[in-house]
């Protein structure tokens, strides 16, 4: 069922805005990652801490599900930012968003007294950007816009009787 | 009509009118153009990012390390071991063979911290094909260490299955003139290397000897010309020969791309007792277990020592205990004293020395200076425990300064600095560009190159240029990412025992020949004599002799 909402012009807009600030975020990220020939997440998941770190690291052990969680990466983050700017299938997007902002901060939580290979700029305390990323993509799975300005628009139209 | 009141049409015909339908594809097609934006964004990082690439074009070597190829049905090598102590054990660890204590060590760490990985390493460690027939240490323990640890071919634990034990030798001329030995490895002190490897080499067997080559100056000669007449296959312990990084920096010299060298920087520090050569004494070490009459030396290389040191009026560094007088302290920590070794020159100084030798061609200097004293480790030793040495080159317009200290772990790594650009080489090697160069002057001024950061690294195996992430760099610089020769993570040590057993069987020149050992040797020796004598030392090129000027 889709649900349609009501926003006044401004609510429409600015949730427009922040979906595509989202989809682009997450599509150049994912667009450097294919771009680059000795991208890998090796040295990221090696660098897991917490309690699920061993899981990330085990992960390393094995060529064929390395390759894998590359090929999920680069081209998930791409599609989920595609998908986001074009307004096309969100909702399936957010959910692979939510999936991937979920892992990330799994293999990476700022805990007290934790240190990464490569600090994160910024001073944080259990709460990081995956996290405010993962609610930000969480409202705006909630407050859908794509049905009104997107692709998603021509692809749920409502179908007309012949 | 809005768009709402379409909606609610109850009309079954599709009577939208021309401008809500073209309202809705605009609406659609919205945020189309954004892609746009992020195509031409791309582009222009992609623009960018190629001119930093300029490192990868103008850094470019076709060659990547190898190591030398394994003769599928090469022979098996028969070994003896001569010396079994810290270095002892840990080259026949290189091998594949350690006593069953120590693989139950590593097994019991394995299973202590899933992220230790020796145990693994050790057994995956490639088969050399090789047999331990004969063992000799003067200590009896360790020589029962040494068989045990020859016996364990298949690298097992304590209840573990073992090969035949090889026969200990009490001493080791009589292992030299075993039958059943084809090759040696020679970890004795220092005071022993040569005359066992001339006696070695007599004997027709192969060689391989810790650093430094020698002990006293006249054995030098007798040394290389024993080995030079002989036809084994000689190396000195310099397994620095096999660091790939300084392979690519003597590429990159060779191809003139750091200007010319003038200075060459190479230093040890340490900063723990163990570092200083103070190591444990054994609970079961006495008089009964040592051969203490073997220990004391040649008597022909104790005659050349105490001419020396007593000649140059430097007697004062002989002792202080008399060569027949047992001594707990000067069996285990022999390399405190010029009565057995050459201290941080023939111990620290040899590796770098050779490491710059291999990447330089450098041969012997012209002449060396020394200063230093013992200014941290007051415990009775002679040898100092800082030292600087500068060696001259002025055919080749360069110095070369090795810096040491056994009191301070800060890291420095060796640099190599020419007009247009400095290596440096630590756990990677780094290019820093010269802000005055004028070979790169103008990708300096297009902005390119910028001075004083590095510019290229390399490190494992890989080239890591501008599009690598800081993750890769900060890993690389660690050691911790990438594998080194052909996606196998390798020991240096190992790799310079299998080459030299390779080159056995291929009847080949091993890295680190002899020649390469007396240019080691003579340095070394210049550098120790300019301590003692607290004088600049000289080398005759035509005459092939120290002298003092």
């Amino acid at each position: 069922m889709i649900r349609k909402n009501v926003y006044s012009r401004s609510q429409l807009t600015w949730l427009v805005i922040l979906r595509i600030l989202i989809g682009w975020y997450f599509m150049y990220e994912g667009l450097a990652k294919i771009f680059n020939p000795n991208w890998s997440s090796y040295p990221y998941l090696l660098d897991s801490k917490g309690i699920f770190a061993p899981i990330f690291i085990t992960l390393t052990d094995y060529p064929f599900l390395m390759d894998v969680v590359n090929y999920v990466n680069m081209y998930g983050l791409t599609v989920i930012g595609l998908c986001m700017i074009l307004g096309c299938f969100v909702s399936v997007a957010n959910i692979g968003a939510i999936g991937l902002l979920s892992l990330y901060y799994l293999s990476h939580p700022p805990l007290i007294g934790v240190l990464y290979l490569i600090p994160p700029e910024g001073s944080y305390l259990w709460v990081d950007k995956n996290l405010v990323m993962l609610g930000a993509v969480l409202v705006q799975h909630f407050f859908p816009s794509s049905h009104q300005i997107g692709f998603d628009r021509y692809i749920f139209r409502r179908k007309q009787k012949q | 009509m809005s768009a709402k009141d379409s909606n609610q049409n109850i009309d079954n015909k599709i009577t939208q009118p021309e401008s809500t339908g073209r309202r809705d594809a605009l609406k659609t097609l919205a945020t189309v153009p954004v892609l746009g934006a992020m195509a031409y964004g791309v582009y222009k990082k992609k623009k960018h990012e190629h001119s930093n690439k300029i490192g990868s074009t103008l850094f470019n070597f076709d060659t990547d390390p190898a190591i030398i190829e394994r003769q599928t049905d090469g022979k098996t090598i028969r070994l003896g071991i001569i010396g079994f102590g810290i270095r002892g054990s840990q080259l026949m660890q290189a091998l594949g063979f350690a006593t069953p204590q120590y693989v139950e060590d590593l097994k019991m760490q394995a299973s202590n911290d899933p992220r230790n990985t020796r145990y693994q390493d050790f057994m995956e460690q490639e088969d050399l094909n090789i047999v331990v027939n004969g063992v000799c240490d003067i200590f009896e323990v360790y020589a029962k260490d040494a068989a045990m640890a020859g016996a364990n071919r298949k690298r097992e634990g304590v209840n573990g299955k073992f090969d035949k034990i090889p026969t200990i030798y009490k001493h080791y001329k009589e292992l030299l003139s075993a039958q059943d030995i084809d090759a040696v490895i020679i970890a004795a002190p220092d005071h022993w290397h040569g005359t066992m490897v001339i006696d070695a080499v007599n004997a027709g067997k192969h060689v391989y000897v810790e650093k430094p080559l020698t002990w006293t100056v006249p054995e030098t000669y007798l040394v290389a010309d024993a080995v030079r007449k002989s036809d084994v296959v000689f190396q000195l312990g310099h397994q620095g020969r096999q660091i790939e990084i300084n392979h690519r920096a003597k590429d990159i010299i060779q191809k003139g791309l750091i200007g010319d060298v003038t200075l060459v920087e190479a230093s040890t520090n340490r900063n723990d007792p163990n570092g200083a050569w103070v190591y444990a004494i054994h609970p079961e070490a006495n008089p009964s277990t040592i051969d203490w009459k073997q220990f004391e030396g040649h008597p022909r290389r104790i005659k050349e020592y105490t001419d020396y040191m007593t000649s140059s009026g430097v007697a004062k560094y002989m002792g202080p205990d008399s060569r027949d007088k047992f001594s707990l302290e000067r069996f285990f920590r022999w390399r405190c004293w010029w009565d057995y070794s050459t201290g941080l020159s023939g111990d620290l100084l040899t590796h770098e020395y050779d490491a710059m030798n291999h990447i330089l061609d450098l041969g012997i200097p012209a002449s060396a200076t020394s200063s230093g004293g013992v200014y941290f480790f007051k415990d009775g030793r002679t040898v100092p425990d800082v030292l600087q040495t500068t060696f001259e080159f002025p055919d080749r317009n360069l110095s070369f300064l090795y810096t040491a200290t056994l009191a301070s772990q800060f890291n420095r790594p060796r640099k190599i600095m020419g007009t247009d650009a400095t290596i440096e080489l630590g756990s990677s090697l780094n290019v820093t560009i010269d802000g005055a160069s004028q070979r790169y002057k103008e990708k300096i001024e297009q902005g390119v190159i910028k001075p004083g950061e590095p510019f290229y690294r390399y490190a494992s195996g890989k080239s890591i240029d501008a599009l690598s992430s800081a993750t890769e760099m900060y890993f690389a610089e660690r050691g911790l990412l990438f594998s080194y020769v052909k996606g196998k993570r390798y020991n240096t040590t190992f790799l310079h025992l299998r080459e030299w057993l390779e080159c056995i069987r291929q009847n080949k020149q091993p890295s680190c020949g002899i020649e390469q050992a007396f240019e080691e040797a003579i340095a070394a020796h210049m550098g120790t004599r300019a301590y003692l004598e607290g004088r600049t030392m000289y080398w005759d090129k035509d005459k092939q002799i120290i002298t003092r000027g």
